[in-house]
């Protein structure tokens, strides 16, 4: 229970369903101090307190279990060395992987629990196939598709055949002081959401160049690599316009030579998309809908399935995919688009080089 | 459902909810001239006198506080100012390093804004206070103290700590001596004037009386700088209007208690080792923590190897039986007892540990439900495992 509307409401449901529940609230900040403050986070003490507060409404018991060390090695550590290697990590995806689907369900199983039940807005379907939620802008299953057959068999999502705004009326009605909280959007731990002055203090200051993709020109200098992410377009400070006046995107991190390299919009096409470490569920040459960002656009796809990876090939290019995102494989459903299975996102082809 | 927290708060005795309904349904504010105030502060100076008298004090010693934390941080940091802008040069707290956050937060936090030094006293294995650490400490700086610090019992462990020892050194250099004897009062006999402790901290709620009342029995002659200012009420040394039916019920529970004290430590203290037997039987590596014998009647405290306590915590709570790890919580967050590091217990042992307090409601069928759900509790709790840094 993060203090928030979904777990809260998820937690009442759960009741209600006939279980015996006991809520948790994971303790995820070494220094609760320096985690983000106020409503919209996921690990402070006023969250604490919310999310005790409204087990009491429920009538469950409430337990804060301190996971900051595991937190901490598993997901803030995994996302500074992504980085580092030139990759744009997801920690909500670790998040659920490592820490509310292992070590929080690992534990949960052994003081003789059956399920972790969340607030996530996602489906699980009778034959405990991920599903997206009813609410097509606050689905959530992408971050969800990590999970393997037997964390799901452990996991329940309540919340995934209503909408943002009827669980926030269904907290309304319960009693549930947290119906108006806002949600939370950016990663918990970095305090003010300044993710590139985050990493800059952990991974210091690196200098490195900025290098025309085409030709190879140094167009600028960059304080370290870490700071972009495939498809960037701000903060560039390349004094020069490129010779046709057209804005330069970032097209490839070389975390080797600490280089940056940029070029035009056309150049990020990809038009293909390879995946590791996959975790697949359906036939292994399919037709499906593939997803490559949390709230991203999907995209048709022939998808072929292997032991150690997926391949998307992408039905229409599209721009801007960074590695160690989570590619998301899709198979359309009237009621909630399956997941057939995700990835780690290695590379992609692109469809154009820049010329 | 079995309730084994006394030592967080114990129920309220039938006769101090009585005392405490009666005077609530009168009105009068006892620093009142008019007839109601009188009556009112005959009631305050009555119930005065009654604490004074049960725990060998003066009635002007008695000074009313807000709970038990009030008390430990008037007599530290009270007793600190005033003997401080007596002598700059004493700015030097001798305190244990088993005391309740209400001390310890309160010598760290003169540590931090008053220029305080700091001599934290260690405890030996079963967790008193090494008296030969204070008289080290006083030869060697016995001109810059300002006071000394050691709770009459622990309230994680139950460990009496050697009272008279203490203060007849304290005596020796003339330095005043607070206590805290939260958990001591009703559980062991108290004189304050024999005992020659300069400050007493005393509180309502463990040992019948109401949560939110409490005392400093504070010597005569000794100075303390008020930490609230205000109306003066209390020796000037603590004002804030007086909580007539809080102070009347507080009163009660502790006449009451103290007068059944010897009956309460046979018969308490008779549960308590059968407690202790059978937690040991079902639980043979269970290790029983504190002193032997010098030890609260009511106090029952063990570390389960392998255990993570919150986790006994949770299960046992499933089971209905109400218990406590004993431990410090910011956010809920249990951090390893620095009563049981004092101790010289590994980190490990500290986050197993777990006490079960006794008191005047408690009786074999407690003991019962506790026997009969630890094993099971114990056996989950260590497939869970400890929760520590690479522990996997």
């Amino acid at each position: 229970m993060s203090g928030g509307v979904d777990s809260a409401v998820a937690a009442a449901r759960a009741v209600d369903a006939g279980y015996d529940v006991t809520g948790v609230h994971l303790a995820l900040a070494r220094n609760p101090q320096t985690y983000r403050s106020g409503a919209r986070g996921c690990c402070t003490l006023e969250d604490a307190r919310d999310a005790r507060r409204a087990a009491d409404v429920i009538g469950i018991p409430f337990y804060v279990w301190d996971l900051a060390d595991r937190f901490h090695e598993d997901v803030v550590d995994d996302f500074v060395a992504e980085y580092a290697a030139g990759r744009t990590p997801n920690p909500c995806v670790r998040c659920n992987e490592k820490i509310k689907f292992a070590a929080v369900l690992d534990r949960a199983m052994a003081l003789g629990f059956d399920a972790v039940v969340t607030g996530h807005h996602a489906r699980l379907d009778g034959q405990g196939r991920l599903r997206r939620s009813v609410d097509a802008g606050k689905d959530q299953s992408y971050v969800l598709a990590v999970l393997t057959a037997e964390q799901l068999r452990h996991s329940m999502f309540p919340l995934g055949d209503t909408t943002k705004a009827g669980v926030r009326e269904e907290a309304a009605r319960r009693g549930l002081a947290v119906a108006d909280k806002p949600d939370s959007h950016d990663i918990c731990f970095i305090a003010d959401g300044d993710t590139q002055g985050w990493l800059r203090e952990r991974l210091g200051s690196a200098p490195g160049e900025i290098v025309d993709a085409a030709t190879g020109e140094v167009l600028g200098q960059h304080d370290g690599a870490y700071g972009f992410t495939v498809g960037q377009r701000k903060g560039l400070r390349i004094d020069r316009p490129a010779p046709d006046g057209r804005p330069r995107y970032v097209l490839s991190i070389t975390p080797v030579s600490n280089t940056v390299t940029v070029g035009p919009a056309e150049a990020l096409e990809v038009s293909t998309v390879y995946g590791q470490r996959p975790l697949w569920t359906g036939e292994p040459r399919v037709r499906a809908e593939i997803q490559l960002r949390a709230h991203g656009e999907v995209i048709p796809a022939s998808v072929t399935a292997s032991a150690d990876g997926l391949v998307a090939a992408l039905d229409r290019p599209v721009r801007g995919v960074a590695a160690g995102q989570a590619m998301v494989a899709y198979q359309p459903d009237p009621d909630g688009d399956i997941v057939l299975g995700s990835a780690t996102i290695s590379h992609a082809e692109r469809l154009a080089t820049a010329a | 459902m079995a309730y084994l927290d006394h030592a967080a708060t114990t129920p309220m005795l039938p006769q101090a909810v009585e005392a405490y309904v009666s005077a609530a349904a009168e009105v009068g504010n006892a620093s009142s001239l008019h007839a109601a105030g009188r009556c009112a502060r005959r009631k305050v100076e009555e119930s005065r006198e009654l604490i004074a008298a049960v725990l060998g004090a003066r009635p002007s010693e008695v000074i009313f506080t807000g709970g038990g934390t009030e008390s430990d941080n008037l007599a530290v940091k009270g007793i600190f100012w005033a003997r401080r802008s007596a002598d700059p040069a004493r700015t030097r707290v001798i305190a244990s390093s088993v005391e309740h956050h209400a001390v310890l937060d309160s010598v760290q936090w003169l540590e931090a804004h008053e220029g305080a030094t700091v001599s934290w006293l260690p405890v030996d294995a079963d967790g008193r206070v090494r008296v030969d650490a204070l008289r080290a400490e006083l030869d060697a700086h016995a001109d810059e103290v300002a006071l000394i610090s050691v709770m009459w019992a622990n309230n994680e462990v139950g460990t009496l700590q050697p009272v008279t020892e203490l203060t007849a050194l304290a005596a020796e250099y003339g330095i005043p001596y607070h206590s805290d004897a939260i958990q001591a009062v009703g559980q062991v006999p108290i004189d304050f004037a024999g005992s020659g402790v300069a400050a007493l901290t005393v509180t309502g709620h463990k040992l019948g009386g109401p949560v939110g009342m409490g005392a400093l029995l504070l010597g005569r002659d000794v100075a303390a700088t008020p930490l609230l200012h205000g109306g003066g009420q209390e020796r000037d040394v603590r004002s804030g209007t007086l909580d007539v039916p809080g102070i009347v019920a507080f009163a009660t529970a502790m006449e009451t208690s103290v007068k059944a004290q010897p009956e309460y430590a046979l018969r308490v203290g008779a549960l308590r080792d059968d407690l202790v037997n059978r937690v040991l039987e079902a639980v043979p590596d269970a290790i029983f923590n504190g002193h032997p014998t010098e030890r609260l009647a009511g106090n029952a405290h063990f570390s389960f190897p392998g255990c993570e306590g919150d986790a006994l915590l949770l299960l046992l709570d499933a089971a209905g039986i109400a218990c406590s790890t004993g431990s410090a919580c910011s956010a809920g967050v249990a951090q390893p007892s620095h009563v049981l590091l004092a101790m010289c217990a590994d980190d490990d042992r500290a986050r197993s540990s777990l006490r079960f307090s006794l008191g005047h409601t408690s009786t074999k069928a407690d003991i019962d439900e506790l026997v009969a759900a630890l094993p099971g509790a114990v056996e989950r709790a260590r497939r869970a495992g400890m929760n520590r840094p690479g522990a996997r």
